[in-house]
């Protein structure tokens, strides 16, 4: 099996301070790993790094042949004073078949928006949007910053479910950072606990008694997960017709 | 209205710059590059004044100044030490004063008024070749990269996954805005280059719905606007410049009051 991604003890450092020190993570064929970690701690970084917008300083990454990458940022706030509507901005430098693009906003529910002003979307619209975008390209990985991060509680089940079925559907690995694990949890077959340097990973319920990860996000958050998995695992118990 | 030779010249060069500001005008509106384009405007005195010192052609001093004053804006601001409308004003009323000390230590006699405000009546043959070459360069860039352009206005990120060059997107994008400064000097003065970027494009905003149609919409309106603004600075022997940028207010004054007012009873 061909890794998709594999980062080898990178090292990046800004102003002289370190932002990550080595660091190693692999993506393989139809994972879902979720980056979990304290604001600044890197997260943004080494997506960026896997992603290859900057080289790191020391280690190395190796990408699959062919790799095609979806990604759906941060921060994705256009202002009014553009016009565009959805449809345009799903099409702005590329060539794309009408009828891809009605495919793509059929999965993820943005049909009905087509044609509205970007500007209008509300902020699950929005990342639906990208989410659309970054499906377009047909990818191998879809990476996600904090795609629910400005999302009431509804838009985040909503939107997690989302890429959920896309995971599913398209087989396509999925690397996410998300401070939401509660509500990934279901699919996250990894977590990655990162602050400047991996202080753990794993799956999600060795990850949560993990001492680094309870001393970084405290006991409540380690409990909160481990009831959240156990809930979940009871519902797996009850009714099988989810496969996972 | 009899087409005299100095008439003829105004239109062609002013109907050009139009054109080039409608379409740089809606990337200053997007990015909010409003404050950056007068100050850049404001420096390019220090670039007349170093043209007639150095005894090159004013728009290469032009040129060169804002292009300095650029990249020194750059640097300042990766310094992160102070913000950035500070670094413009710091920058800009410098350059300004620089650029009056330098013009009256020559004892040269420079129509002052013309520059700050310019007079596209007495725009010559070889101005205007400045005037169609510079534009040619900045409408052929700009939409070359269009796409790219407007992709990395909404998000730069994003931009960035797709492999647009963003750094390189951003420094053409600045070199761009001197290109307009330089071949717009002359037709409505360094006072009052931002208004023809900002005043068409925010006019055309109201009514477009999509990036390109408002570039251009705000091209036409900046063509009414030169027309007009000529038309009435012959008739009413008024400046040129000011003329211009009046008219193109009144346009949007009358649009937005037709759309904010009337149109939603």
């Amino acid at each position: 099996m061909v890794n998709l991604i594999q980062a080898s003890n990178i090292n990046v450092s800004r102003q002289g301070n370190k932002i990550l020190e080595n660091v190693s993570v692999v993506v393989g064929d139809h994972d879902f790993l979720t980056v979990i970690g304290p604001n600044g701690a890197g997260k943004s970084m080494l997506l960026k790094c896997l992603m290859g917008f900057y080289a790191p300083d020391i280690g190395e990454i190796r990408k699959m042949n062919g790799l095609r990458v979806g990604y759906v940022p941060q921060n994705f706030a256009p202002e009014h004073t553009m016009p565009i509507s959805v449809r345009r901005f799903l099409t702005l430098r590329r060539k794309t078949e009408k009828t891809a693009i009605e495919e793509v906003a059929q999965e993820t529910g943005i049909l009905k928006i087509l044609d509205h002003a970007l500007f209008e979307l509300s902020g699950g619209e929005r990342q639906r949007v990208l989410l659309a975008r970054s499906l377009l390209d047909n990818p191998h990985l879809l990476v996600l910053d904090e795609p629910a991060q400005n999302l009431d509680i509804s838009g985040q089940l909503g939107f997690y479910r989302l890429v959920e079925k896309i995971y599913e559907e398209r087989k396509v690995s999925v690397l996410m950072v998300s401070h939401d694990l509660h509500l990934v949890m279901a699919s996250t077959k990894e977590v990655i606990c990162l602050f400047h340097h991996v202080c753990c990973s794993g799956e999600p319920q060795i990850v949560a008694k993990d001492p680094e990860f309870i001393s970084l996000f405290g006991n409540d958050m380690a409990t909160m997960m481990a009831a959240y998995q156990h809930s979940h695992d009871h519902a797996h118990h009850d009714n099988h017709s989810h496969e996972s | 209205m009899n087409l005299e030779p100095f008439l003829v010249n105004a239109i062609l060069a002013g109907f050009a710059v139009a054109l080039i500001t409608g379409v740089m005008g809606c990337f200053v509106v997007w990015r909010r590059m409003a404050y950056f384009g007068d100050s850049l405007a404001h420096s390019g005195l220090l670039g007349v004044a170093l043209g007639f010192a150095v005894g090159i052609a004013v728009n290469i001093g032009i040129i060169l100044i804002c292009s300095v004053f650029a990249l020194l804006l750059l640097w300042l601001q990766q310094k992160k030490v102070l913000a950035t409308d500070t670094l413009l004003g710091i920058l800009a009323h410098s350059a300004l004063s620089l650029g009056m000390v330098t013009i009256s230590v020559m004892g040269q006699r420079i129509d002052l008024h013309s520059i700050l405000f310019g007079d596209i009546l007495t725009v010559t043959r070889p101005e205007l070749w400045w005037i169609y070459i510079g534009g040619t360069i900045v409408i052929t860039m700009l939409l070359m990269n269009w796409s790219s352009l407007v992709l990395m206005t909404l998000q730069e990120d994003l931009a960035q996954a797709e492999g647009i060059q963003v750094f390189w997107c951003n420094l053409l994008l600045m070199f761009l805005m001197t290109l307009v400064v330089a071949v717009s000097i002359r037709s409505v003065g360094i006072l009052l280059i931002s208004s023809l970027l900002i005043i068409p494009a925010a006019t055309a905003r109201q009514l477009a719905r999509s990036p390109e149609g408002m570039a251009i919409i705000a091209s036409l309106f900046g063509v009414t606007s030169v027309g007009l603004g000529i038309y009435f600075s012959f008739v009413l022997d008024t400046p040129s410049g000011p003329t211009i940028v009046a008219s193109a207010a009144s346009l949007f004054t009358l649009l937005t009051i037709y759309l904010q007012v009337i149109k939603k009873k």
